[in-house]
């Protein structure tokens, strides 16, 4: 069943991966995609307003963000597909180091190193910005069944954590309501499965990196691989509050010291 | 009493004038010097100053941060990866450390260096070092770099030896190779030209070593003269540097000049925008050129192309099958019309047109399908810090899609380009972003 699913989440994401899996990855999973790409009768490139290029105004900042909308939505709401984020009420601040990170190679990711290697400081602040403050709703929940069990033990682990490991929860830094802290922890409401596995795991190979204390690296590398998956499943079920807006910051004292909170 | 405090207050008034008097004087003798001729040591030291800035104009316009700076390192300091087809070459460290940078180097040295493409220590530099445009630098401008760059924060960091494969970690096979295709030799000015073209062709032959990606390579790694800007695939990049003397390609024979100078210095204008490898170099280079220079390398690439000995290419609509056209059609008018407008006029310069633009329609398709792929921001420039960018549809469209609406904006409008296939887009799909 385990196997299954995750084959099935592969499926989902290969084709916005084929940019990125290597050769390997592609062989095995080409003619999983053909059989996807059939049974989804409707041709791939049919007008989806959410992540269609589309502004009212030429000299506009939603005009300039023109190049996220095909992967993260047209106000940073994030997509039907797995890996994009949403990036929409994230902590400004959370956004330009991310931004940075991409510009400078710091945080790896090809096509979104790409993207924006050669923009300057000013702008990478504005785009942020002007993400940080979008509320748009979230989009549809993808339709993935997890075990009982599964949820239960990310449950316990977003809201209380795991003392014996050593683990605080996500709670007490991405805040009660999953909205994230200013000015740089992200808000985990509406982070799809995939994204969320992806990013824990690339922590805890040390693929990325914060700066120094980094929080999320002590944190990812106190968890197995099941607790990655348990945790993630519960967070990508969770429910949008009716303020997605990231708590104040130095709004709680966290249990852990984030060189990103400073 | 009252008369001997009256005294006093006059006595405490009248000082206090003489003071104000005398602290006017003083910052009035103070201020004297200025007016005189500055002394010898202080015009030295503003010449030295001079050189330093000159030297950074040079190191800008000759773009020598974009292989001696490691992504997030540290400026000049070396170790970026330079991947040839020939294996992995690592650039030094510039920094003027004794130890590990050019800190030892004397000026004479320096300039054996740029002009003839010899080290330090005698040994022959790679040709991946752009020494065969840089033997055009004159010995003065090579002298101002060196002063720039004995200026700047040493950093001890060791070079990375290089990683060739057999036989070309050999360095002695450079002598071939430089028999082959080095020609050294300052600048020469032609007097049939004007100031403004001479100085054009200066900095585009020399520090600007535009011919090392504008001209192709061939198997051994060398240019040949003769085709000099004729454009060619850039190894490893896998992007095409399209020619500069074809007005088929990226040649500027019919652009107005106020274009040319807004896309070096800018990296968009009314006509094409820049991205990838050229958006790096308007990045890390022209858009700190003046205008005066920007206008003179315009004026130059002007006039490269040497008129047309070729026929005006017609419509290769025809080629499509009308299945495949109404695909490229449909996906065009769903995805990219509103950026390019209907007809394919786009918005420029923000959204750059696609109806009559040469790059669309070159024969190489490579750059335009990595652009449906992976979209593209221009770079972020002093004259355009806000550039407008377009979204990556790899995720979007499939390769027979792709290649159906690549094709569309190739023969459309009267473009005259010719279709592509999926197996071209399938190629290209597999490569890194970058």
């Amino acid at each position: 069943m385990a196997v299954l699913r995750v084959l099935e989440l592969l499926v989902r994401q290969s084709r916005a991966s084929a940019a990125v899996a290597t050769g390997l990855a592609l062989a095995v999973l080409a003619p999983l995609a053909a059989t996807a790409a059939d049974a989804a009768s409707a041709p791939l490139h049919m007008k989806d307003p959410a992540i269609t290029p589309a502004f009212k105004e030429v000299d506009s900042i939603e005009a300039r963000v023109q190049g996220c909308v095909t992967c993260h939505g047209d106000t940073g709401q994030g997509t039907s597909n797995g890996y994009f984020p949403r990036i929409a009420g994230k902590p400004s601040e959370y956004l330009f180091n991310q931004l940075v990170g991409f510009r400078d190679g710091t945080r790896k990711y090809p096509p979104m190193n790409y993207l924006v290697a050669y923009l300057p400081d000013g702008y990478l602040h504005e785009m942020a910005s002007w993400y940080a403050k979008q509320r748009p709703a979230l989009p549809p929940k993808p339709d993935i069944a997890f075990e009982p069990a599964v949820l239960e033990r990310g449950k316990t682990l977003a809201v209380t954590g795991d003392k014996g490991l050593g683990l605080p929860s996500c709670e007490s830094c991405h805040g009660k309501t999953l909205t994230g802290m200013e000015p740089g922890i992200p808000g985990l409401v509406g982070v799809r499965y995939t994204y969320l596995v992806g990013q824990l795991t690339r922590w805890r190979t040390g693929d990325r990196r914060a700066p120094e204390p980094d929080c999320m690296k002590r944190i990812a590398t106190r968890m197995s691989e099941a607790d990655i998956g348990a945790v993630s499943a519960w967070l990508a079920q969770q429910t949008a509050p009716s303020d997605m807006s990231p708590a104040p910051a130095n709004s709680g004292q966290m249990p852990i010291a984030c060189g990103s909170q400073r | 009493m009252k008369v001997a405090r009256r005294l006093l207050a006059m006595v405490v008034g009248v000082l206090v004038l003489v003071a104000l008097a005398a602290t006017v004087l003083y910052f009035l003798r103070a201020r004297a010097p200025c007016r005189r001729q500055p002394s010898p040591s202080s015009l030295a030291a503003n010449a030295a100053v001079q050189t330093i800035n000159r030297g950074q104009y040079l190191a800008r316009a000759g773009d020598c941060v974009a292989c001696h700076t490691e992504p997030g390192g540290r400026q000049f300091a070396g170790g970026r990866p330079m991947p040839t087809p020939f294996g992995n070459l690592y650039a030094p460290n510039i920094t003027p450390d004794d130890e590990t940078g050019i800190g030892r180097w004397t000026v004479d040295e320096f300039y054996r260096m740029m002009h003839q493409g010899v080290s330090r220590d005698g040994s022959l530099l790679y040709p991946v070092m752009p020494f065969a445009s840089y033997t055009k630098v004159t010995r003065d401008d090579s002298d101002a770099l060196y002063a720039y760059l004995m200026s700047v924060a040493p950093v001890k960091q060791a070079n990375r030896k290089h990683e060739l494969k057999f036989p070309f970690n050999n360095r002695d096979l450079l002598l071939g190779w430089r028999t082959l295709y080095f020609k050294e030799g300052e600048f020469v000015p032609d007097p049939k030209q004007t100031a403004e073209w001479n100085r054009g062709a200066y900095l585009v032959e020399g520090l600007g070593h535009c011919a090392m990606c504008h001209t192709a390579i061939n198997a051994l790694g060398g240019s040949s003269e003769s085709k000099a800007f004729e454009g060619g695939m850039i190894p490893n990049q896998n992007w095409y540097a399209p020619s500069l003397t074809s007005n088929q390609e990226a040649g500027l024979g019919n652009w107005p000049i106020q274009d040319i100078v807004d896309l070096l210095q800018m990296g968009i204008s009314t006509r094409g925008t820049t991205y990838g490898p050229m958006a790096e170099v308007v990045y890390n280079s022209l858009q700190y050129v003046t205008d005066e220079d920007a206008k003179a390398m315009a004026v130059y690439l002007k006039a490269l192309p040497k008129g047309e000995s070729e026929a005006p290419p017609t419509s290769q609509a025809r080629l499509v099958e009308p299945a495949v056209m109404e695909t490229g059609r449909k996906a065009y008018v769903e995805n990219c019309a509103m950026c390019h407008g209907d007809e394919g006029k786009g918005h420029p310069p923000a959204f750059p047109p696609l109806a009559g633009n040469q790059s669309i329609t070159m024969a190489s398709p490579v750059n335009s399908i990595r652009m449906v792929l992976n979209g593209g921001y221009a770079p972020g420039t002093l004259r355009n810090a806000r550039p407008h960018g377009m979204p990556p549809f790899s995720h979007i469209l499939d390769d027979a899609e792709a290649a159906a609406v690549v094709s569309y904006i190739r023969v459309a409008w009267g473009n005259t380009g010719a279709p592509v296939t999926p197996a071209q887009v399938n190629e290209l799909r597999k490569l890194l972003p970058e």
